[in-house]
């Protein structure tokens, strides 16, 4: 616990409150953007290098970690999405290490970098009290970033639909399907509605609802005294375990969504 | 955990990474992991081919070598059948040069000693002649009693 003067109700609260400026719907999550397009920046810079550097020859061992995982995400995407496509395998190795990166935030002990934050925005003098600071460090475990990735995703999906079978066909899929007579098409469209639009829900959700878990039950520890320690550790070492799980499960998701859309039934 | 602005903003951060990560990251990657399986397989397949070739090599070094031996062999052995022959054939040739050589020898020699014996029976019935003619220088006449020292001349 970070603060003799905080009731449990307002620690966990005040960990599940993201750093917001502006006001309604305009309001931007600071902590949310800042921390993922830091991640997302690394990612990207830290590939970039290899890229630069790659070739033929012997590989070093930065180049080797990173081909290793352009091939896994190559062979889950050749498993699952037969045809050529530029976009599908860069796509789904992006969302497997950013939201791995992002998961990954997880996994540092959940005061430090909100202390940090905390008494840092404290001197610099931009609030009057410490606990005026909210720093929610784990991106994933705010709907906005799993909603983005989801629905864009979702666009694709459509886009793909389109692009594969055409608008007629696409249209004949959400109302011919799953049952094939003219009379209950506006009973087909809502079924394939429903099917086209769990899709996102459910991508966000699972993602959402497995990181913000994981991330109360570290808040929850940290407020059981001494015996944190071992709890922490014990709950961080499974944890590496579900963060993984689900950077894959969204890329996996993602690539059988995609190939879905791309092909008849 | 309101829906709210930053929704728009990480759908924004997202497209720009997955352009970036499609456009600059991807394919120099990709590119660089399919080049080396390639490189890798072909410098497996020309291993496999040197050793077989090596294999093959060595096989016909064998076989060369076989093959050598037995001509070697082969050589030898004829040589030392010529060998042999050559031997055979020069001892008999020396036997025949020897025994040529003893019969025209005895030959000679008795064709010496006929002729030797020819001329002593000659000059021996010369001297018996002489030596009667001189004994019985006055009994005898050369001429009548031709026949009588003829004879006795062959009994000699």
């Amino acid at each position: 616990m970070i603060s003799g003067e905080q009731t449990p109700t307002q620690y966990i609260q005040h960990h599940l409150q993201n750093w917001t400026v502006g006001e309604g719907f305009w309001a931007l999550n600071v902590d949310t953007i800042f921390w993922s397009v830091l991640l997302g920046v690394l990612f990207l810079w830290s590939f970039r290098r290899v890229a630069k550097k790659s070739s033929a020859e012997v590989p070093g061992k930065w180049q080797c970690f990173v081909e290793m995982l352009v091939e896994f995400v190559d062979n889950s995407v050749k498993e699952s999405f037969h045809g050529k496509d530029k976009l599908i395998a860069p796509l789904a190795l992006t969302i497997f290490v950013w939201i791995f990166l992002m998961n990954l935030m997880d996994l540092i002990p959940v005061d430090w970098l909100p202390t940090a934050a905390m008494y840092g925005g404290y001197w610099l003098g931009f609030v009057d009290d410490p606990h005026d600071v909210y720093m929610k460090v784990v991106p994933t475990t705010d709907l906005n970033t799993t909603f983005a990735l989801s629905l864009s995703v979702f666009a694709l999906i459509i886009i793909y639909s389109i692009k594969y079978k055409g608008m007629k066909g696409f249209a004949k899929e959400m109302t011919l399907t799953p049952f094939n007579h003219w009379a209950l098409m506006p009973v087909n469209f809502v079924l394939e509605s429903i099917t086209l639009l769990a899709k996102p829900a459910s991508l966000a959700l699972r993602l959402f609802g497995n990181l913000y878990a994981g991330e109360l039950i570290f808040i929850l520890i940290a407020m059981i005294g001494f015996w944190q320690l071992p709890a922490h550790f014990a709950w961080a070492v499974f944890h590496i375990l579900v963060i993984t799980l689900q950077a894959f499960i969204f890329m996996m998701l993602t690539i059988v969504y995609l190939s879905m859309a791309s092909s008849e039934h | 955990m309101n829906i709210n602005a930053t929704l728009i903003g990480q759908t924004i951060a997202f497209i720009v990474f997955v352009w970036f990560c499609m456009k600059f990251v991807w394919p120099p990657i990709i590119n660089a992991i399919e080049e080396r399986q390639k490189k890798i397989s072909d410098g497996l397949n020309a291993g496999e081919r040197a050793q077989k070739d090596l294999e093959k090599a060595q096989q016909e070094i064998a076989e060369q070598l076989k093959e050598a031996k037995q001509q070697a062999a082969e050589i030898i052995e004829q040589s030392k059948k010529r060998g042999a022959k050559i031997v055979e054939e020069e001892t008999q040739r020396g036997h025949e040069e020897r025994e040529k050589i003893v019969a025209s020898g005895h030959e000679e020699v008795t064709s010496e000693r006929n002729r030797v014996r020819e001329e002593l029976r000659k000059q021996v019935a010369v001297l018996a002649v002489s030596g009667a003619q001189k004994i019985i220088e006055r009994e005898i006449d050369k001429d009548a009693h031709s026949d009588i020292v003829e004879k006795l001349v062959a009994e000699l």
